[in-house]
């Protein structure tokens, strides 16, 4: 589940280090935070790394907001997404699915489909992909996979053109033995409910979380409790002065990522080439390879483009493995995107969840215990846990963690961007602001006495010097008119998750180009700006003009976007790459230059020599005198310079809201969102992803919900019409602050922000911003009017006083 | 209607089929869907059209379809010959039949305007346009509304300020945010908002859209 310990996404570090380990150099290193705490600490580090970077208002192309490297491509329409990719001869394919949420599956006839005009192929699956996996399979004896949710995969059918591939879809006809289902997770919870599966079964998580360990026990359909217990708890609440209380349920939420899942699968007999919408195009190579049996060196995966997938975007799934299938046995390119319906029911949601979360704490502040127990439902997969902020934020003397997934029929969960920790601090940071209120301490203060972080400590100092801030009546409910004013905040944390198994190739041509190469993708984060600006920070090339080649397997293998590890993973490589590569180029002149190579440097664009031999030397003059067409270097990601000081990410949102007591509309005026990405490599991206992050905290919040009916145990909401996201009239005021940190980690020492920002901590400011406006807590998402409603005439007291 | 149209005479110029009890024909209905926030402004103006084209509509009305038949769509300045079906969106001619993939299709229900194009520079839904229903009018889309090297203002504003992100919604944007600028050369933040009320964006970029959008005017009137 998703308590999350350092370091425990897949991959830790391995092997390099020890590899490495020969040579080594003490380095001194800018750490902490400009302005605030920056020092300078020592680390040991291997003799083969660049030279220690400065602060960013020392570099000339890192720490600047220059315009994304494919802006212009973007805005002008001539980036080509994997739902653009056409192929001669493609076929179009789509989907049979499901009409029913739990069946059987007797038989699938395609005899009418394939005979339909312009069909090409109609595949019936025999694998679904994404929903949990019985550990005992034969519990259960079914030639096909059984229907655990209305909407799942059956057969699909390939045509010439989509219109021909969705006539003869509804002409596939599938003979269902129907079995009792449940799609509310508080029926499926009761002793007599129906089974989703009929023994115990896990989802494995993907490179973006989610999912849950093995082994954890299941009763009906609570797969659950993993327990987590550190020191005395029950002890810890009886040394408690205060003990707050209380029960948090949220919503379940689906990505409704722009660019829906899909692919263009082109099977040859010696190379399947495949176009993905993905997070990952290793996870993708992987699990096609993995299925057809065939060698990873004969499955190449692009994707230049890809619009949007907030963690639920890894791995060939249904869509990857049947265009393939299709591809194979048509013998024609196909492409399976699917519809803005299937998105919503098929591959992945932000798991619900029901908490009771204690908290004891001192009169001082100091917290005795914490104690949650949660339920949540992934659907059929799981992934419910939600313990990470109460187990990593604060920090307490005893703890007991109890998270339980609960099984229902409806599609299963996937990652979604910090999973589990915005259920978890929409509780947490609740309990916390009360936890304060009942001591009559100040939120920041109570923060203060439980927060260590050295960040952290100084965003709340940032905080308490904002106008949002001060302009905060600590007295609750002070307006007197129907429309009353609150500021409320909360804090996020997410990890130094890396992926050691990832690397990048830069080549430097003779007419003094430079490239760099990479199979990592960009998910709308800009990786593809970043590398940029780190080459042109090592030629002083204008990063404009760097030649940026990622998203292809054809290069070397990229870390998969999930988790905020795509910066922090690779830049590191990049930079030793291009640092190589450097040192190569200087060899390759020398001899022209008639010095030795190690008298020569290549900075700030110009090639200098030491001793004074020749003037300096512009890069693009120099490489002319190359004796080689071209040098390259390959680097590998090397282990962190100190993995043992383990650092979070995080900061501090505050929400400014107005809320309208009679219509019961909560509308958010204004967010300071102070963060922390380590090194931001270019501000301007870091900003619109905590933006991103603020406003898809808000839309989570105040609209989502995902409504399944109970009595056909469809989706009542399944496309953006029904489906509610916030938009340009739910926007509020953004204000980012960034808090330029640096951990002495790494050769860029630059961290991702795609987790820690908004999300995570949106909700509980709302929260919190709501209770200063109303002196009402709202324990439920979403914040519907008819909930603030329900709240402001019944107002829930919390469980427990002492 | 432009010079260059292949069969206008054979084909329904408005809509023609009668009006059902409530009043509105199929065709209207989706004219009026295909209408995105910032061409409601014109509604009316298209609800007038249709009174008088019933009113003049031709006692023997040719059918088309279902199968393929041929017209021309202007688009972008030059004139396209191709084959549709009558059920063909504007989106699927575009994206499909022509390869023009800058506008992209997300939800095909006209909810999200990342379809947005201009029929005679009104924004409207390509995925709720019908490809005949463009016969005769002028489309311009992503690929149309800047100069071969330069990026038409509003684009250039949107790379200057980060307004994108993963970019899927970013064509939509554009054309909403330029069309508007069209119209109005000086509009408030509160115009932008509603230009781009039905552009949804998933990764939040609309802070920036609305910067990038007032700062293109400011350039526009400056240079004016
Ligand atoms: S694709 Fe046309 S409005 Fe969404
Ligand atoms: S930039 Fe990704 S949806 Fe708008």
């Amino acid at each position: 589940m998703a308590t999350h310990t350092p370091h425990s996404l897949p991959d830790a570090p391995l092997s390099a280090a020890t590899e490495a380990a020969a040579a080594t150099k003490i380095v001194s290193m800018p750490i902490g935070i400009p302005g605030y705490t920056l020092h300078e600490e020592q680390r040991t580090v291997p003799a083969s790394e660049p030279p220690v970077l400065p602060v960013n208002s020392d570099l000339n192309f890192i720490g600047k907001s220059l315009p994304r490297w494919d802006g212009r491509a973007k805005v002008t329409g001539s980036a080509r997404y994997t739902a653009d990719v056409q192929l001669p001869g493609m076929l179009y394919a789509c989907f049979v699915n499901s009409s029913l949420p739990h069946a059987r599956v007797l038989s699938v006839d395609t005899t009418a489909a394939e005979s339909h005009p312009g069909v090409k192929g109609v595949h019936v699956i025999e694998q679904v992909f994404g929903n949990a996996v019985l550990r005992d399979p034969s519990l259960e004896r079914s030639k096909l996979p059984i229907v655990r949710y209305a909407g799942q995969p059956i057969a699909a059918v390939a045509a010439v053109s989509p219109q021909a591939a969705e006539e003869a879809a509804a002409k596939v006809k599938v003979k269902y033995e129907p079995l009792p289902f449940v799609v509310d997770a508080d029926l499926a919870r009761e002793p007599n409910a129906p089974l989703v599966f009929p023994g115990a079964a896990d989802q494995a998580g993907t490179a973006g979380g989610g999912g849950s360990e093995g082994g954890i026990p299941q009763t009906g359909n609570v797969h659950g409790p993993a327990v987590r217990k550190q020191g005395d708890a029950e002890q810890g609440f009886k040394d408690a002065d205060v003990i707050v209380d209380a029960r948090y349920t949220t919503q379940v939420q689906t990505h409704s990522a722009l660019e829906t899942h899909g692919v263009v699968a082109d099977w040859k007999p010696d190379l399947l080439t495949v176009y993905a919408s993905t997070q990952g195009t290793a996870s993708v190579r992987e699990e096609l390879a993995g299925y057809f049996k065939i060698p990873k060196s004969q499955v190449r995966v692009i994707t230049e483009y890809m619009g949007g997938g907030f963690g639920a975007k890894f791995g060939a799934g249904n869509p990857g493995v049947v265009a393939a299938t299709l591809s194979r046995k048509t013998g024609a390119p196909v492409r399976l995107m699917l519809d803005r319906e299937e998105e919503h029911l098929s591959v992945g949601n932000r798991p619900s969840s029901d908490q009771r979360l204690r908290i004891g704490a001192k009169k001082d502040g100091t917290i005795t215990a914490i104690q949650l127990i949660s339920f949540g439902t992934a659907g059929c997969g799981t992934g419910a846990g939600c313990a990470g902020p109460a187990t990593n934020l604060y920090k307490w003397a005893t703890l007991h963690v109890e998270e339980n997934d609960v099984f229902i029929n409806a599609g299963p969960a996937a990652a979604f961007r910090a999973p589990g920790h915005p259920q978890g601090a929409f509780a947490l940071e609740q309990s916390i602001d009360e936890l304060a209120a009942r001591l009559n301490m100040e939120p920041l203060d109570l923060r203060d006495r439980i927060d260590e972080n050295p960040v952290r400590r100084v965003q709340r100092k940032i905080i308490r010097e904002s106008a949002i801030w001060k302009s905060r009546n600590p007295r609750p409910n002070a307006d007197p008119g129907p429309i009353k004013r609150g500021v409320g905040l909360s804090q996020s944390i997410w990890y130094r998750h890396l992926t050691m198994n990832c690397g990048a190739e830069v080549r430097v041509h003779k007419d003094g180009s430079v490239e760099v190469l990479s199979a990592v993708q960009d998910i709308g984060s800009g990786i593809k700006t970043v590398l940029a600006q780190i080459l042109a920070e090592q030629f002083g090339v204008e990063a404009a003009k760097i030649s940026v080649k990622i998203g292809d397997t054809n290069y070397p293998v990229g870390p998969n976007s999930g988790g905020s590890v795509t910066t922090a993973s690779l830049t590191p490589a990049v930079r030793d790459a291009a640092w190589q590569a450097a040192r190569k180029f200087l060899a390759s002149v020398a001899p022209a230059l008639g010095a030795m190579p190690s008298d020569l440097t290549l900075s700030g664009g110009m090639v200098r020599s030491a001793s004074g031999k020749f003037q300096p030397l512009a890069f693009r003059a120099a490489a002319a005198k190359m004796n080689v067409d071209e040098v390259s270097a390959q680097a590998k990601r090397i282990p962190d310079y100190d993995p043992k000081k383990y650092d979070t990410y995080g900061g501090i949102d505050v929400a400014e809201v107005a809320v309208d007591t009679e219509a019961g509309r909560i509308h958010v005026k204004h967010v300071l969102s102070v963060h922390d990405c380590g090194r931001p490599i270019n501000p301007a991206q870091v900003i619109s992803q905590i933006n991103g992050g603020v406003i898809q905290g808000i839309s989570y919040t105040l609209f989502e919900h995902r409504l399944l009916d109970p009595n056909y145990g469809l989706m009542v909401n399944a496309n953006l019409d029904k489906y509610k996201i916030a938009g340009s009239y739910e926007v509020p005021q953004v204000e980012v602050q960034l808090t330029e940190s640096y951990i002495g980690q790494s050769s860029t020492d630059a961290s991702g922000i795609g987790e820690a920002a908004g999300i995570i901590s949106v909700g509980a400011a709302i929260g919190n911003a709501f209770h200063n406006a109303t002196g009402v807590r709202i324990r439920q998402l979403p914040m519907t009017p008819a909930v603030v409603l329900a709240a402001l005439n019944q107002p829930q007291p919390s469980m427990e006083s002492l | 209607m432009s010079q260059h149209q292949t069969p206008p005479k054979d084909l329904p110029e408005a809509p023609s089929t009668a009006l059902t009890p409530a009043g509105i024909t199929r065709r209207g209905f989706l004219k009026g869907a295909g209408i995105t926030a910032a061409g409601t402004a014109l509604i009316e103006g298209v609800q007038v059209f249709q009174r008088e084209a019933v009113a003049a509509a031709p006692q023997n009305v040719k059918e088309f379809g279902p199968e393929p038949f041929p017209v021309t769509l202007q688009i972008n300045g030059k004139a396209h010959a191709l084959q549709i079906e009558p059920r063909t969106t504007l989106a699927e001619a575009l994206r499909i039949q022509l390869n023009m993939t800058g506008t992209k299709v997300s939800c095909d229900r006209g909810v999200c305007s990342s379809c947005t194009v201009w029929l005679d520079k009104m924004p409207v839904n390509s995925c709720m346009t019908l490809a005949i229903d463009a016969v005769g009018h002028h489309v311009t889309t992503i690929e149309g509304i800047s100069a071969a090297d330069e990026m038409h203002p509003v684009q250039a504003a949107f790379v200057r300020h980060d307004a994108l992100q993963c970019g899927f919604c970013t064509p939509g944007m554009v054309m909403s945010c330029a069309a508007l600028l069209e119209k109005n050369p000086h509009p408030t933040e509160a115009d932008v908002r509603y230009a781009v009320s039905g552009n949804l964006c998933r990764c939040g970029t609309y802070p920036k859209v609305f910067a990038a959008t007032l700062d293109a005017a400011g350039q526009l009137a400056s240079k004016a």
